[in-house]
């Protein structure tokens, strides 16, 4: 009998040389998607971060708990309390940087998949009701070919449940953070969803957290429409 | 994209007036071929962009109407991406059919599960639903007069006959194999061919594996060939949607060509990645027209061609001798023990601190081959112990460009070296030794390579090279035995001076 299975990690294509040992035969242990090397260098935030958005905090950027931007948040009555917490799994580090271009701008959709065991425990230990993809442009979800926050809760092997669609469709990235902030709606519910979200807890799902202003815009439509309370996860911060 | 199959034309769903059955272009059986028509007027600047190439509609910055039009007078093609067969695909943009380099995802464009390729995807995704554009048209005339090449040296003998071989193999459009030992000057030899075959009309490509060698080639290239344009391409250059009669581009890049070429020059043919890699030798294949005529430059093919030119299943000519007639250096065979033993226990061999004092007190300088990072960061504290200005160098090395440099002006009297330095980089007056020349990474093509760094300049056209062993491979035997043939055919020949 072969005791190992050789396959490729999908994040570096390098051989993936797996010990198939009594415990994963029998126990059926999740199988490995990317390498030891690569795993290493996807870093988790650890360590003190923000009770909120979950930033590994600085002694000078810090007020109690909280980080600078979320004090700016909740200072803020139209944004106050919207989001109850935002959980993000590791740093935007180059590594990671590099792999999420390459999935989603290249159009690498199974590279979710080397996330899949993180991302399901991470939702493993979060109590909520819906599962909710943040949407892209009908123009831009053709574009790309997929919508990478469906495709990562997919491969992790959960369901979205889309409730959401976007109203601008302007590169977000070309604007400023006050211009972020400031767009009137980004979002709008689907209307037929109405019904189904009537003081449900939401943990909305996105990629890449960035000023929080995403989430919040989302969070904000959904809390109009009658959600209770809203959590979101994202991969990196 | 989906695509309606009508009577002998696809039409793109997007165009599409009325609702109709419209199918992924994986799943069209038979493409139909539109015939050219002649009096149709087509825009010159996608006649451009898309002549010879291969390109996806991401690619094209023209609006689907323009390209849907052109497509129905025949001046353009709609290829499928992946073709599949069962379970098994094939990218026919790289030519991959490993099935690890295919992966399934829910495609918005198509609305099925599209399969796409990974090896070439950082050219553009090419999935099931993903037409390969390439143009069918009369391609832009360029203009091709006599003396195209500007240029006053002279070359030697082996030169001069490996040059009229090369022009002879465009003349007829078969392939030829250019051996020519490290230091024949083997661009040169390369400038009449390039010229016969401008002055025809034709387009030319010389490509290599290595970026540093597309930027080394194209100056020299534009200077000799000052009424041309030559177009330069690697990951993130410009020339990307230059069309030019001459073209010089990474292996790599040649995936976005398509029955472009008249010539077709590749580089270093044995060298990483291009003998490893099957998709290379596909782009190459793709790249040149059916009709065309592809050279070979290699210092040392491997073994199962050198075999192919014996038995006489390759064209290949030789140029054995270098530019300053004087014999290839012969490495020697030292037995240094079992040095990886004596490394552990904090000593290098006897033999070889011997063989490095010696430069040292000569003042000459010295590169030292060795097989692997980890070793050399043991021995470079040791070799530091007779000059602490002795340096070390590998291919992930941040310092490698400036120690490189210092090599080069002589601030450090020897380096140590990974196989990184076995070809391109050339110092004038250098001895090299292999520590550990039995380690499976030194190949016959790696050692006769780094033997080759030896000798270079007709200043200084000899030098020293040993091979320091724990017992002797097919490979170092191999690799000595090609240079003692290829110096005994310069001889024979009349190609060296006593
Ligand atoms: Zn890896
Ligand atoms: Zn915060
Ligand atoms: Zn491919
Ligand atoms: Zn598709």
């Amino acid at each position: 009998m072969n005791w190992f299975a050789f396959e490729h990690c999908l994040f570096c294509h390098g051989e993936l040389k797996t010990a198939a040992s009594w415990r994963s035969v029998f126990l059926k242990t999740e199988r490995e998607y990317i390498c030891g090397g690569c795993k290493n260098r996807l870093e988790p935030l650890k360590g003190d971060t923000c009770r909120i958005c979950s930033k590994v905090l600085e002694a000078e950027f810090r007020k109690g708990n909280l980080c600078y931007d979320c004090i700016r948040w909740e200072e803020n009555p139209h944004w106050s309390g919207l989001l109850t917490q935002n959980i993000s799994l590791y740093h935007y580090n180059d590594f990671l940087k590099e792999i999420i271009a390459r999935f989603k701008y290249r159009g690498d959709y199974v590279l979710a998949r080397g996330f899949k065991p993180d991302i399901a425990s991470a939702v493993k230990s979060m109590l909520f009701d819906c599962l909710v993809p943040i949407p892209l442009s009908p123009e831009r979800q053709y574009e790309r070919g997929f919508n990478q926050t469906e495709a990562l809760i997919l491969e992790s092997g959960l369901q979205p449940t889309p409730l959401l669609s976007r109203i601008h469709t302007e590169k977000q990235s070309k604007k400023s953070r006050t211009d972020r902030i400031h767009l009137s709606q980004v979002f709008q519910m689907i209307p037929e969803k109405i019904p189904d979200i009537n003081g449900k807890t939401i943990l909305l799902f996105d990629d890449i957290y960035t000023t929080g202003s995403t989430l919040r815009h989302a969070a904000k439509i959904l809390k109009e429409n009658g959600a209770g309370s809203i959590y979101s996860l994202t991969l990196a911060r | 994209m989906r695509f309606a199959l009508q009577t002998n034309k696809l039409v793109p769903a997007p165009l599409l007036l009325t609702s109709q059955d419209t199918l992924s272009i994986s799943k069209i059986t038979h493409l139909p071929v539109i015939p050219g028509n002649s009096s149709f007027v087509c825009n010159p600047e996608l006649q451009k962009l898309l002549s010879g190439k291969q390109l996806l509609l991401d690619d094209l910055p023209f609006p689907l109407e323009e390209i849907q039009n052109h497509y129905e007078n025949g001046m353009l093609s709609y290829r499928k991406g992946i073709e599949t067969n069962g379970s098994t695909h094939e990218c026919l943009r790289c030519g991959t059919k490993d099935p690890n380099w295919f992966a399934s995802f829910p495609c918005s464009r198509c609305g099925e599960p599209c399969v796409y390729c990974r090896q070439c995807l950082m050219m553009g995704r090419v999935s099931s639903c993903t037409p390969l554009i390439s143009w069918t048209g009369p391609v832009p005339a360029h203009e091709h007069s006599k003396n195209l090449l500007q240029w006053e040296g002279s070359l030697s003998e082996g030169q001069s006959e490996a040059s009229r071989r090369v022009v002879h193999a465009i003349d007829e459009k078969k392939e030829l194999l250019l051996w020519a030992v490290c230091g024949a000057g083997k661009t040169e030899v390369l400038f009449k061919g390039i010229e016969h075959s401008l002055a025809q009309g034709g387009r030319v490509c010389i490509a290599t594996p290595r970026t540093d060698v597309v930027l080394e080639l194209t100056p020299r290239l534009k200077a000799v060939f000052p009424h041309i344009e030559v177009a330069s391409l690697y990951g993130g250059s410009e020339d990307r949607h230059k069309y030019a009669p001459l073209t010089i581009s990474t292996t790599h890049q040649l995936l976005r060509f398509y029955r472009a070429f008249d010539t077709v020059i590749v580089d270093e043919v044995d060298a990483f990645p291009y003998s490893v890699d099957e998709t290379l030798k596909y782009a190459v294949q793709q790249a040149r027209k059916p009709d065309s005529s592809l050279i070979y430059l290699t210092a040392t093919p491997s073994r199962k061609w050198q075999r192919d030119c014996r038995l006489g299943k390759r064209d290949y000519v030789t140029i054995p001798a270098r530019y300053h007639r004087r014999p290839l250096p012969v490495p020697k065979f030292v037995w240094c023990g079992n040095w990886e033993k004596q490394l552990s226990k904090g000593r290098l061999p006897e033999n070889i601190l011997r063989w490095a004092r010696q430069r040292l007190n000569e003042g000459k300088q010295a590169l030292i081959f060795t097989p692997k990072i980890a070793s050399m960061d043991k021995m470079l504290p040791l070799f530091r112990k007779l000059h602490p200005d002795i340096e070390a160098v590998h291919a992930e090395d941040p310092e490698r460009k400036e120690k490189v440099m210092k090599m080069r002006s002589k601030e450090v009297p020897l380096l140590l070296t990974t196989t990184i330095l076995e070809r391109g980089v050339t110092f004038p007056n250098i001895d090299v030794a292999v520590l550990g020349a039995e380690d499976r990474i030194f190949t016959e093509s790696a050692l006769v390579q780094i033997s080759g760094r030896v000798g270079r300049s007709a200043q200084f056209p000899t030098g020293d090279i040993t091979f320091f062993h724990y017992g002797k491979t097919e490979e170092m035997l191999q690799a000595k035995k090609q240079i003692v043939a290829m110096n005994k055919e310069a001889e024979t020949r009349g190609l060296i001076d006593g």
